[in-house]
């Protein structure tokens, strides 16, 4: 069992607030993505659950057991770092054996315990090497089976991609997927990466700020953004706004006039909405469809074919918008198109920034990743 | 690691040798000539103070200066001089290096401190110590010993050899602390981390990270070190003359003693020769071992 929970944690370097009050809930064999642009905290905060930073304020509760004065080799939890972080002078034995080291584990109970963990990676002909003859996969391997020899209660991984390449990020994502589902373990992963984020968690804490906007499964944040930011900043390529007028709101949801002049009846509670709101539609490029009959038109500016699919920058009245089609269509640059959506798809956002709520909840943001998980976790994430 | 430039290549048109031959001309006028004069002045029967006897000598100055006491004397205290100078600088500067890689109030300024003594020239930093510390009526430690209503020591005439190794050592400890303090900040401070996640105390740190990461810049200041110390000349000259007896004699001021006092031209550059040798097998035990440390 390893569950953690923090209770409006606060972190103050001097007069700069970095952390203004995180509350969360990360329960047992979970696997939790921080996601957050750059500069928003994600690292501090898992530092402070690390026990390398203090925390200002707030609890940190690890297992029930307020953590917050305890440093981090008793917090019995286990740091994979960006920069690897390997001892540069030691083996990857030593490497990986070096906190049973410390802890005055035997040498004979030492081997057994990092050769079981270097089955798990693949590493076992490497444990002779030293970092420096390692490529980057491989020593990310070492970070990782420098954690799990530890046999910690909760993973924690600050970026541990960031460092390698493309492909070599994939087959690492689909490792680590691979080594949450083994380990039955609680894993907490910080990236800015929002493919890493969508992929392996089950979890998602979207960060801005120092402040959590958004927490919830994947499919949640990506069919119900809560506010603009996380609509924005979860799928790729982002989502289109466009300005539109509010007509009235009913039961089946609120009507706005699109910037083409047409009407539209998007599925979302707009009960407390004064006449007159100024309100945004987000709709996601992909959910765009090219129709000859659709609401909206704009000029192409640009093309960018990526075989599958092909995505249309387009020039509107009032600005720019992504649509994504499909690869085989024939528009050239200059082509003025039109383009409509299905109502359920969009978005509307109030001033503020919030989003109005769906009227139907999307019915994949039910279902859990790891379908086939012990009966402990079927909970939930509501 | 660099490929030897083939042979032959030409740069602009100018042969290599061509190139150098300009730093090989300077290098062979200024130690090789020496080199060979020294070598063949300690084959001549060659002193000032007997000017009509002249002539090749044959081996008879190697003769006399290995069954002169002085000469093993004098190894011993070079030896000895260098080796605790080399201690004391090593692991006083890698824990001052330690300490001053803390945050605390006034750092700048208190390691600008700590490294001017290597700004001091060695004959005066001697004289200071001298005569403002060492000094057995006038001096700190003495004045520091009434205090306490002990008798001072006179630290030239009782302590002789430790009174110029904690002088030579007060002007290298600088240097080693130097090199060392450049040295530590380069240590990634995740690995430090890394190693308190893993359950390192500050005591584990520094043994398991920060000495093996210290490990190369430690090889560097003893080698370097270990070039200057060999010769040291002037903070002995200043302070004991070498004396009481030999007590503070090295090997440099042997030779000195031999072609300046005794006017033996002859047997002081035997002296000068054994000088090279000893100092070529330190050198070769040292450049292993740096270039060892320096592969990996
Ligand atoms: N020791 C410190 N002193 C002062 N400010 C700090 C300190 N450490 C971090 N910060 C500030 O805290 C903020 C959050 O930093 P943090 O490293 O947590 O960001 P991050 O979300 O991990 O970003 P990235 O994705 O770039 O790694 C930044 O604005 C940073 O400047
Ligand atoms: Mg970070």
């Amino acid at each position: 069992m390893a569950t953690l929970q923090l209770k409006n944690v606060i972190k103050e370097f001097g007069d700069t607030h970095v952390i203004k009050g995180v509350d969360l809930e990360v329960k047992d064999r979970e696997f939790v993505v921080f996601v957050g642009p750059s500069g928003c905290g994600k690292s501090t905060l898992l530092r402070m659950i690390a026990g390398l930073e203090s925390a200002t304020d707030g609890d940190i509760v690890i297992d029930g057991k307020r953590m917050n004065d305890i440093g981090p080799a008793e917090r019995g939890l286990a740091m994979v770092f960006q920069s690897y972080a390997l001892y540069p002078h030691m083996t990857v034995e030593d490497n990986m054996g070096f906190s049973l080291r410390l802890a005055g584990v035997s040498k004979s109970e030492r081997k057994d315990k990092v050769l079981d963990a270097a089955r798990i990676l693949q590493l076992e002909n490497l444990l002779d090497r030293k970092p420096k003859a390692l490529s980057g996969g491989q020593r990310q391997r070492v970070a990782i089976g420098r954690a799990i020899v530890r046999n910690p209660s909760i993973f924690l991984f600050d970026e541990p991609l960031s460092n390698l390449d493309a492909a070599l990020r994939v087959q690492m994502r689909v490792e680590l997927a691979r080594l949450h589902e083994e380990l039955d373990a609680t894993m907490i992963y910080v990236t800015h990466d929002q493919i890493e984020a969508m992929t392996m968690a089950d979890k998602i804490v979207v960060l801005q700020g120092g402040e959590v906007e958004q927490v919830g499964s994947p499919m949640e944040l990506y069919h119900h953004p809560r506010n603009r930011f996380v609509a924005g900043f979860i799928g790729s390529p982002t989502m289109n706004f466009l300005p539109v007028d509010f007509q009235d709101a009913n039961a089946d949801g609120v009507q706005v006039t699109l910037p083409g002049g047409q009407g539209c009846r998007v599925p979302v509670n707009g009960e407390e909405l004064a006449a007159g709101a100024s309100l945004e539609l987000g709709i996601r490029p992909e959910h765009l469809n090219l129709d000859d009959n659709g609401p909206m038109s704009g000029k192409i500016q640009v093309i960018e074919r990526l075989g599958g699919a092909t995505s249309l920058y387009v020039q509107m009245d009032h600005g720019m918008i992504t649509v994504v089609a499909d690869g085989d269509i024939e528009h050239k640059v200059g082509d003025t198109i039109r383009f409509g959506f299905e109502p359920f798809r969009g978005h509307l956002f109030r001033e503020d920034g919030l989003a109005l709520e769906s009227l139907q909840r999307h019915p994949l943001t039910a279902i859990n990743r790891q379908a086939n998980r012990a009966p402990a976790d079927s909970g939930d994430d509501q | 690691m660099n490929k030897p430039r083939a042979a032959g290549r030409t740069v602009g048109g100018l042969r290599p040798l061509a190139l150098q031959a300009p730093a090989v001309t300077l290098l062979f006028l200024w130690m090789i000539v020496p080199l060979a004069m020294t070598v063949w002045f300690s084959l001549q029967r060659y002193n000032l103070l007997m000017p009509t006897m002249t002539g090749f000598a044959g081996l008879e100055n190697y003769e006399y200066l290995f069954t002169d006491p002085a000469l093993w004397k004098s190894m011993l205290n070079t030896l000895l001089l260098v080796g605790w100078v080399l201690v004391i600088t090593v692991v006083g500067g890698t824990l001052l290096a330690v300490l001053f890689q803390q945050e605390f109030f006034g750092r700048g300024i208190a390691r600008v401190l700590v490294i001017s003594p290597f700004f001091v020239m060695p004959t005066v930093s001697a004289l200071v110590w001298k005569n403002l510390m060492m000094h057995p009526a006038n001096g700190i430690f003495a004045w520091i010993a009434e205090l306490f209503g002990a008798q001072p020591v006179d630290w030239f005439s009782s302590l002789p050899l430790t009174s110029i190794v904690m002088i030579v050592a007060w002007q290298w400890l600088p240097f080693a602390l130097l090199i060392l303090l450049t040295a530590i900040q380069s240590l990634d401070e995740d690995q430090v981390e890394a190693a308190r996640m893993d359950g390192a105390g500050p005591i584990s740190i520094f043994f398991f990270i920060t000495l093996p990461h210290l490990r190369r810049a430690i090889s560097v200041v003893i080698m370097i070190e270990m070039i200057f110390l060999l010769t040291v000349f002037a903070e002995i000259f200043v302070t004991t003359s070498g004396g009481p007896g030999l007590a503070t004699t090295n090997l440099a001021y042997l030779i000195y003693i031999r072609a300046l006092l005794d006017f033996d031209v002859g047997m002081a550059s035997a002296g000068g020769v054994v000088a090279i040798i000893l100092a070529n097998i330190v050198a070769i035990f040292l450049v292993r071992l740096v270039a060892k440390n320096l592969e990996d």
